[in-house]
């Protein structure tokens, strides 16, 4: 018995010894952008790549966010940072909006053909984007949308509607239908019982279908790539722009400030609310 | 005529959407699949040229080695974050105190765009000053890690990048997978006497097919996709070693003036991606009516 209990010690000790080495490896990534951020040209040179900062020189970040080249002009992320915003708070919430009352009729609502109008919708969730992206570039450029915010937020808000109609209705599921029946008894109409019933119980497919958003289009880059224009490229085309502007000397330490401060809204995202965000994850894992 | 309006009023809701998904996403496909089949080129063309723009893209070295690294891109991947995934979600399945954190560190690469991770690890694998110098510098002179810059090779960076940032995920879903799995199960399966790698080869593995099948399909999804990654660690390059289906599609439709060829590269993705993704789907609406 008490060798059995020792031999479970070890194990227990091994299987923790494992797990932390891992962490130490998924940690490596942001810890190598993080120190070379903070160093100098001359010390990232000669120096090793695990090495921490002889000082915590800030001159890279400020280059990264307001002077750094990327492509044509010199006037770092900054821009670049806003027009992200710009992008993804309308697109975040229109596509929720719309994907909330989609959610409501598929799944309180239902009429003949509404099952078969989400499957069709859930496709979309999977098609590879290559497939639309010219007749979407012909689209925009005739309604006068081309290289514009606006353009962006419209096709961002075409293709995330799948994915929040999706999130919302699978939890409006799960709600059952005789709630519905007994209030419209009370003569309550279609968007009061919406307005009064669900949506105080849908805080938490609020938060996963925001936070899916808000990632999924921060993060995008080829749509981004492929529908905006000199001044209104999303931060993640510029910042692949400013890691292959080659003026000049490499930067390094400004590469890495810039991939951090251009990772950094949705990592802020995940550590405050990583639950939702697993939720997300794994609710876009397709449960039909 | 307003009990008319409030009865329609569900379908009045779900209108815009149904219009917008059918010419966005049909619509579009349709529209893709006829310009595959066109002279296009700078601009759209409606002079049909039948399967010719296919015959070009098959008859293209460059769409093979595409191809031949999406067959390598995606079986290294799915396979080796499937492995790390799961051994860590097993792992982490056994009463590990602050778990929390850990689960927090594995899937935080998730959160951050491809983008961002090809620039970091473009700077880690930097044949001058990344992990090559870092070896050197321990003593090991001759040390050469230069896959970055070698043709044959630049393509298993893109994998070594795309597990990083998405194996935590795989441990996410295993673990949802594992804490879901019956108590009971497991108990009679050690009262039979059951080593703990039995109970998890015979017993807990099996009940996870589920996941296991979705995991696989959201992976192969993310490979086939595949192209921010690609722009930012490697550009394709050297050359076009590490072309990918989407990066070769981008390059022919928007850059070189190809559009007839992009066209047809995708409608050629799109239907690998409906090789994978029909039977799944038809499956898991099967079984849940079931």
């Amino acid at each position: 018995m008490r060798a059995s209990t020792t031999s479970h010690k070890l194990y227990k000790a091994l299987f923790v010894t494992l797990l932390l080495a891992a962490a130490l490896v998924y940690l490596a990534p942001l810890y190598v952008m993080l120190t070379t951020s903070f160093k100098g040209i001359e010390e990232i040179r000669n120096g090793n790549i695990l090495a921490l900062p002889d000082a915590l020189n800030t001159s890279a970040w400020s280059k990264a966010w307001s002077s750094a080249c990327t492509g044509g002009d010199c006037y770092g992320l900054a821009p670049y940072f806003w027009n992200s915003m710009r992008i993804v708070l309308p697109a975040v919430l229109i596509s929720t909006v719309i994907g909330a009352l989609n959610g409501y009729v598929l799944s309180q609502w239902q009429f003949r053909g509404s099952n078969f109008l989400f499957g069709a919708l859930l496709f979309g969730c999977f098609i590879p984007f290559q497939v639309i992206l010219l007749p979407m570039a012909m689209l925009l450029a005739w309604l006068g949308l081309a290289n514009t915010v606006t353009g962006l937020v419209l096709v961002h808000v075409i293709y995330g509607v799948a994915f929040t109609t999706l999130f919302f209705r699978n939890y409006y599921v799960g709600i059952p239908t005789e709630l519905v029946r007994a209030a419209r008894l009370d003569g309550a109409g279609f968007f009061a019982i919406f307005r009064h019933v669900f949506l105080p119980l849908s805080s938490p497919i609020i938060v996963v279908s925001v936070i899916w958003q808000f990632t999924q289009i921060w993060n995008d880059f080829l749509f981004g790539v492929v529908y905006s224009g000199p001044g209104t490229q999303p931060i993640t085309v510029a910042l692949n722009n400013l890691v292959n502007t080659t003026m000049g000397g490499k930067e390094y330490n400004v590469d890495m400030a810039a991939a951090v401060i251009a990772a950094l809204p949705t990592l802020v995202v995940y550590l405050v609310a990583g639950k939702y965000f697993v939720r997300g994850l794994t609710a876009g894992a397709v449960k039909g | 005529m307003f009990d008319y309006l409030e009865k329609q009023l569900p379908k009045l809701i779900m209108a815009p959407t149904a219009i917008v998904m059918l010419v966005c996403m049909y619509g579009f496909i349709g529209w893709t699949a006829v310009l595959s089949f066109t002279k296009s080129r700078m601009l759209p063309q409606w002079e049909f040229v039948g399967w010719e723009q296919y015959g070009r893209l098959f008859a293209n070295p460059r769409w093979h080695v595409a191809l031949d690294n999406l067959l390598v891109f995606t079986l290294l991947f799915i396979i080796i974050a499937l492995v790390l995934g799961l051994m860590l979600a097993i792992l982490l399945d056994r009463n590990i105190r602050n778990d929390g954190a850990l689960r927090t560190i594995y899937l935080y690469p998730m959160a951050v765009s491809f983008i961002v991770t090809g620039t970091a690890w473009k700077w880690i694998l930097n044949p001058g000053l990344g992990i090559e110098k870092m070896v050197r510098d321990l003593g090991f002179t001759d040390f050469e890690f230069r896959w970055l810059v070698d043709p044959d090779m630049a393509i298993y960076t893109i994998v070594i990048a795309a597990v990083w940032q998405s194996s935590g995920f795989v441990m996410a879903m295993f673990l949802a997978g594992l804490r879901g799995v019956d108590d009971s199960l497991i108990k009679a399966a050690q009262m039979d006497g059951a080593s703990t790698f039995r109970t998890y080869w015979h017993v807990i593995l099996p009940v996870m097919r589920p996941v296991f099948f979705g995991a696989v399909v959201i992976l192969s999804h993310i490979a086939i996709k595949s192209f921010d990654l690609v722009q930012s660690l490697t550009g394709g390059g050297p050359g076009y070693s590490s072309d990918l289906p989407a990066t070769f599609m981008y390059t022919h439709a928007f850059s070189r003036a190809q559009m007839g060829l992009g066209a047809a590269s995708a409608m050629v993705m799109l239907a690998g991606v409906m090789a994978i993704i029909v039977p799944y789907l038809y499956s898991e609406l099967r079984g849940k009516k079931s």
